[in-house]
């Protein structure tokens, strides 16, 4: 009796480390499929782009044609750089942010103190159709609204308002879930020292809640740095550094953009790209240090 | 002569359609240490709340009838909540301290209220933390955290928050409750000397708790104010049946 149940265990633990070692090989398998796609854009980016970054690359504008050629045909490296890419894109950005910042930080306070009202939760709803709205047709909005009404003309101006468009839902929820996670005893203290309700939200609720908005702008604006689409229609690109909001201003996704269109400067693609990703990839690591430091 | 502080005449408090409070006539007297005792959920923190209308703050309460401060009905139209909460400070079951400095946390009621002279804001956090009795553990260390604190201190640093506002009652719902023994000790210490400048109004669930500090005991039950005297009356020789039953321990 006792030799089978013994014999029984074994060959039920032999079969047990079989599945084990079955799933285990099943998930290595798998995670390696997942990570190979980002191994080998990362790569791809380093072996091609990497030559191509020096002090010039973020100091000077992009070359013309017949520069890019000659480097190009005397093997040498492309002169110029992405300045007025880089630039365009931070001046861009800041504007987007100036304007959705505080608009989506109010929002996003206001669902919070007025949770399960009707019209909180309209907006709430409008909130996520808005976030499911395709940037091209933010773009296309913003076209119409500063690029024919205001500006008339592609601008800054119109790319910062699409941008801004796309970071609001984004800034709107992040608020609202930070609000949600800051405990009610924190709003009492303050209310019953007597602090005044816009004091209680400015001076309580802001900074108690301040790296995870933080990181919710963070996120937004690593989100929009990289959008192409919505600037094609609205800013259309220049080829100097441009900081008046009335005039066409250049981007990094714009001028990747155009270098792909450009078979001499093709290289560039890649070095645009990889400083591109090393941004977003900064700002997202810097996002997730603040919500892990805070929380 | 004994003044009352505090006066509510037939209120009734409702969370949107349920009753919570049930006719509540009190007169709680100045410069001494009132206790609420009674069984969970019997409404005594909702009582307590809503003497600085801390109850504004959550969605579909309703009151009726009136509570009087000072001669003046809290609830009149024309009442500024947030002078009102300077005067009638609070203390909460657990301690809230803000993620700030132990210095910053007392001075930020002040602060808020204007004051900006550095020196008169050492004055007052150093005044408020010695009233609260954690000065001398603490008066090394006010640029530390205030989270960094012991619960028994963090409960007195909140105290000593509430009084830098300079209140004239202070509420305090079960503010021992999550304290060991020692603490707790302290923090009635506190309390029992607190009275002679401030009007002290305690929930507690501990009835040794309210015999021991306070100078009249309320007792409710399902929201109803059943009997209220001085607190050796209420531990000796309560009138009522139920209050009887409850600090005999046959309830509760
Ligand atoms: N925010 C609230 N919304 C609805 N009901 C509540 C709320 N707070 C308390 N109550 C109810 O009111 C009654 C009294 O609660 P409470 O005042 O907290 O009692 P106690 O402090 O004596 O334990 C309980 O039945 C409780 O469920
Ligand atoms: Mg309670």
């Amino acid at each position: 009796m006792e030799t089978k149940a013994l014999i029984g265990e074994k060959d039920n633990s032999n079969w047990r480390e079989l599945k084990n070692k079955l799933f285990f090989g099943t998930v290595v398998v798998l995670a390696t499929l997942t990570i190979s796609p980002i191994l080998l854009i990362v790569y791809t980016l380093l072996s091609k782009g990497l030559k191509q970054i020096n002090f010039d690359f973020f100091l000077k504008v992009a070359p013309d044609t017949l520069q890019a050629m000659t480097a190009v045909r005397n093997g040498e490296i492309i002169p110029g750089g992405i300045a007025n890419g880089i630039t365009g894109t931070l001046f861009m950005v800041l504007i987007a942010s100036l304007m959705a910042i505080p608009v989506s930080i109010v929002i996003g306070i206001f669902l919070y103190e007025n949770q399960g009202k009707k019209y909180a939760n309209l907006i709430r709803s409008l909130t996520d159709i808005l976030q499911g709205v395709p940037s091209v047709v933010l773009g296309l909005i913003a076209y119409i609204w500063i690029v024919q009404g205001v500006t008339k003309g592609f601008s800054a101006l119109a790319g910062s308002v699409a941008l801004a468009i796309m970071m609001l839902p984004l800034i709107i929820r992040s608020t609202e879930e930070t609000m949600k996670m800051i405990p009610i005893s924190i709003k009492e203290a303050g209310a019953a020292l007597g602090v005044p309700y816009h004091k209680i939200i400015l001076r309580v609720m802001i900074p108690s809640g301040f790296s995870g908005l933080m990181t919710g702008i963070l996120l937004s604006i690593s989100r929009v740095l990289g959008e192409t689409a919505p600037l094609m229609l609205t800013t259309l690109g220049s080829t100097t550094v441009n900081f008046n909001i009335t005039k066409p201003t250049s981007a990094v996704p714009l001028q990747i953009w155009e270098f792909y269109n450009n078979p001499n400067m093709i290289d560039l693609v890649w070095s645009s790209s990889l400083f591109l990703m090393a941004f977003v990839l900064t700002l997202n690591i810097i996002a997730k240090r603040i919500s892990m430091r805070y929380s | 002569m004994i003044v009352d502080k505090i006066n509510t005449e037939d209120m009734f408090l409702y969370y949107s359609s349920k009753m919570a409070l049930n006719n509540i006539s009190i007169k709680i007297p100045e410069k001494k240490v009132t206790a609420f005792i009674g069984p969970s959920g019997c409404g005594k923190s909702t009582f307590l709340r809503s003497l600085n209308r801390m109850n504004d703050l959550i969605d579909g309460v309703k009151i009726e009838g009136k509570v009087i401060i000072d001669n003046i009905n809290i609830y009149d139209k024309n009442i500024d909540v947030v002078t009102l909460r300077k005067k009638v400070g609070m203390v909460f079951q657990k301690s809230n301290p803000f993620a700030k400095s132990i210095y910053e946390n007392v001075a930020y009621g002040p602060k808020i209220n204007g004051i900006k002279d550095k020196s008169q804001l050492d004055e007052i956090v150093e005044m408020a933390l010695k009233n609260a009795a954690i000065w001398d553990e603490v008066k090394d260390r006010l640029g530390d955290s205030a989270l960094g604190l012991s619960g028994g201190q963090q409960q007195r640093l909140c105290i000593a928050r509430t009084l830098a506002v300079n209140p004239e009652i202070v509420l305090m719902d079960e503010p021992a409750s999550a304290l060991d023994p020692l603490s707790t000790a302290k923090i009635e210490e506190l309390i029992v000397q607190l009275k002679e400048n401030y009007t002290i109004v305690i929930v507690t669930h501990n009835m040794q708790q309210a015999a021991r500090i306070s100078d009249n005991t309320a007792f409710f039950y399902l929201g109803e104010l059943i009997e209220y005297d001085r607190t050796k009356k209420i531990f000796t020789n309560p009138d009522k049946k139920q209050t009887e039953d409850y600090i005999t321990g046959r309830f509760g």
